[in-house]
């Protein structure tokens, strides 16, 4: 048996044996007694004394105690002090105005010590009990206090790492979900030097701090790769390494990550672990699913990660759509969800693609029985433009007052071993944007050293048939044989040799490319010629540069890239 | 949700059987499902035969069970999968590391 607690009591009635007899049995079970022989006093005593439970008489002149017990009760609020009426009363309607006024319980005269020490008792483990609750109450709002002053913290800092990108572009369209303060959602655009638009959509295991700590090396990584200008399976792979480094077991990144090539009409899709994403042709009315076809980023070490991408011909005017499943799980109030054959009736039915993202974030939360401006869905809608109507703020701010070096040259040599691995592209243009004035013009520069790179490599060393690309399904057969060309390498070398010669006021960088390929017969196809180049590079590249040349058997080219007032 | 594990007659193989939502909540059963079971345990068996949802907390929970049992090395297979949890299982292509049956 429990070892009954000493507790304080507050004794009220106004008969003054009643009384008595009750302090004595009250003492003798080791209780500390205080009384009041009418309602007043007892309110006072209440204040001053601060007992932990009260026996009270329920008739009394003056104020009764059916207003003694309403207005303590008033008074303490959450707190629990039990009230015992003492009473001679026998008709049930009295004994329950008794409970009705705020009392807990009723005890009759004469009393039966037994009985008043059991009910002292099991009120004693209530009012116990009630403290704990509270005290937990408490604290656990206290904890959830803290944890969203912690979450909002986490959200500042990644909003400021998240944000510097371009989700403000005129042609990107993006919701993200409040389920939380801060979400397991993140949604990144960048533009790369290529001046390609880079887009990520994720969802992180769990919601909260857990997806803000893999968030935040996500987005930096994601940011700072492309200004470095490496390239879409460079990311993917540093991503999927740093995340599997840092995140325990068990919290991983489902994602995509696209890169929409506004030159060529080209999207390059990776997707692991997200739901079937979408590209939307409203002239024909085609969805092409992108499915997933890797682990989430995180889940694998970087030895077995696939960084294999898929590449879509788009024209302008298409639209790509990533979600998370978010979208498909949805639920409304019979616990159904809005499901991936909703979605697409969304797409069916829409007439004016320029609506369709409102139309599928209204749709979810009709659906859902949320107001129609609650973004409770994570969606990215990006349109297709024409490469003069993308704009998005990406100019790379120098203010260094470091001048940088007037004239250098460098030789870079690249064999088999090197192109099959290695892209050696950013390497290159991390040297050149040491001079502040080139950087300003590293997206061309970077274009330029792309395209060659990419016609030595393809053409000249790999021997591959531009041809091919025209068609849809040459295109996809183009790059399946060009990954198997490259694995296989054995022979073969790029030599670049890039000279610089600038001033304060202008300059000119030359770049020569070498490959040891059989070269072309550049002689009859002019590069003023126009539509009868196959590869779309070389004119790009022509646009882009003062000069250039294709030497020798056509497989060195001289290219010079000038700004200001240079003497090329 | 319940989550319940039985081990074979000769020690090598525990059973887990998750009913119901597999989720964030079912965290700690899962894991005290697989964890102080004797070690002679090789291969484990995850039967969602009675499990109505999956989500990318409990993908995230196998991997903690890959891990505890030996990562690459681990005999994990994944049965009795609903065409629903297959299909999440498949969008994470989880088929690349758990045998799915």
């Amino acid at each position: 048996m429990l070892t009954p607690a000493v507790i304080k009591i507050l004794v009220v009635d106004d008969n003054p044996t009643d009384r008595l007899v009750l302090e004595t049995i009250l003492r003798k079970q080791g209780h500390q007694v205080v009384s009041a022989d009418n309602g007043l006093t007892a309110l006072q005593l209440f204040q001053q004394e601060q007992p932990d439970l009260i026996l009270l008489d329920a008739l009394m002149p003056g104020m009764d105690g059916f207003e003694v017990a309403e207005r303590i009760k008033k008074q303490v609020g959450e707190d629990f002090i039990p009230i015992i009426f003492l009473t001679s009363l026998q008709d049930a309607d009295s004994l329950a105005r008794c409970l009705d006024a705020g009392g807990d319980d009723f005890i009759s005269k004469p009393y039966n010590s037994l009985i008043l020490r059991a009910k002292i008792n099991a009120f004693t483990r209530m009012r116990a009990m009630n403290h704990t609750l509270l005290t937990n109450r408490d604290q656990i709002s206290e904890h959830n206090r803290m944890l969203i002053r912690e979450q909002e913290v986490a959200k500042r800092v990644f909003d400021k790492v998240a944000h510097v990108g371009c989700l403000d572009a005129d042609n990107i369209k993006h919701s993200l979900s409040a389920v939380s303060v801060f979400n397991g959602d993140v949604v990144l655009a960048g533009v790369n030097a290529l001046g390609n638009l880079m887009v990520f959509l994720g969802d992180f295991t769990g919601h909260g701090l857990d997806a803000a700590l893999g968030a935040m090396p996500l987005a930096q990584t994601f940011y700072s790769m492309i200004e470095k200008g490496f390239n879409h399976q460079d990311i993917l792979v540093e991503i999927n390494k740093k995340l599997n480094e840092v995140l325990p077991v068990g919290v991983f990144c489902c994602g995509l990550l696209a890169e929409i090539n506004f030159h060529e009409g080209t999207i390059k899709v990776w997707n692991g672990g997200l739901p079937d994403c979408v590209i939307y042709k409203p002239a024909s009315g085609e969805l092409s699913l992108l499915k997933s076809r890797h682990l989430p980023l995180g889940v694998l070490p970087a030895s077995q990660f696939n960084s294999r991408a898929e590449m879509y011909d788009v024209h302008v005017g298409d639209r790509l759509y990533l979600w998370s499943d978010g979208i498909h799980e949805a639920e409304n109030h019979r616990g159904e969800q809005f499901g991936e054959q909703r979605l697409f009736d969304v797409f069916q039915n829409n007439s004016r693609p320029e609506s369709l993202f409102n139309e599928v974030n209204a749709a979810v939360n009709q659906f859902i029985g949320a107001s129609e401006h609650t973004d409770d869905i994570s969606v990215m809608e990006i349109t297709l433009v024409s490469p003069e109507n993308f704009k998005a703020s990406h100019v790379l701010t120098q203010d260094s007052s470091f001048a940088g070096p007037d004239k250098w040259s460098m030789s870079y040599e690249l064999n088999p071993d090197t192109l099959r691995s290695f892209n050696p592209l950013p390497l290159m243009l991390n040297v050149i944007v040491q001079v502040p004035m080139l950087r300003t013009f590293s997206g061309q520069i970077y274009t330029v050293l792309t395209e060659l790179f990419n016609n030595a490599l393809d053409h000249g060393v790999l021997k591959l048939e531009s041809a091919t690309k025209n068609s849809s399904e040459g295109f996809s057969h183009y790059y399946q044989s060009r990954e198997v060309l490259l694995q296989n390498l054995q022979a073969g070398s790029i030599r670049f040799d890039l000279d610089y010669q600038g001033g304060r006021k202008g300059g000119a960088l030359i770049i020569d490319v070498v490959d040891s390929g059989d070269g072309f017969d550049y002689q009859n196809l002019g590069l003023a010629g126009g539509d009868v180049y196959s590869g779309r590079g070389v004119h790009l590249v022509a646009k882009l540069c003062s000069t250039l040349e294709y030497r020798g058997r056509g497989n060195a080219v001289r290219a010079v890239y000038s700004w200001g007032e240079s003497a090329f | 949700m319940a989550i319940t594990s039985v081990i074979s007659a000769d020690g090598s193989e525990l059973t887990i059987a998750v009913e119901g939502r597999f989720d964030f909540s079912s965290h700690q059963d899962f894991r005290r499902a697989y964890e102080g079971q004797p070690s002679q345990v090789a291969r484990y068996v995850v039967d969602l035969q009675e499990t109505t949802y999956l989500d990318s907390s409990a993908l995230g929970m196998l991997l903690l069970l890959k891990d505890y049992a030996g990562g690459d090395e681990a005999d994990i297979s994944v049965v009795n999968c609903s065409d629903d949890v297959r299909k999440i299982l498949a969008i994470s292509n989880f088929e690349q590391l758990f045998t799915i049956k």
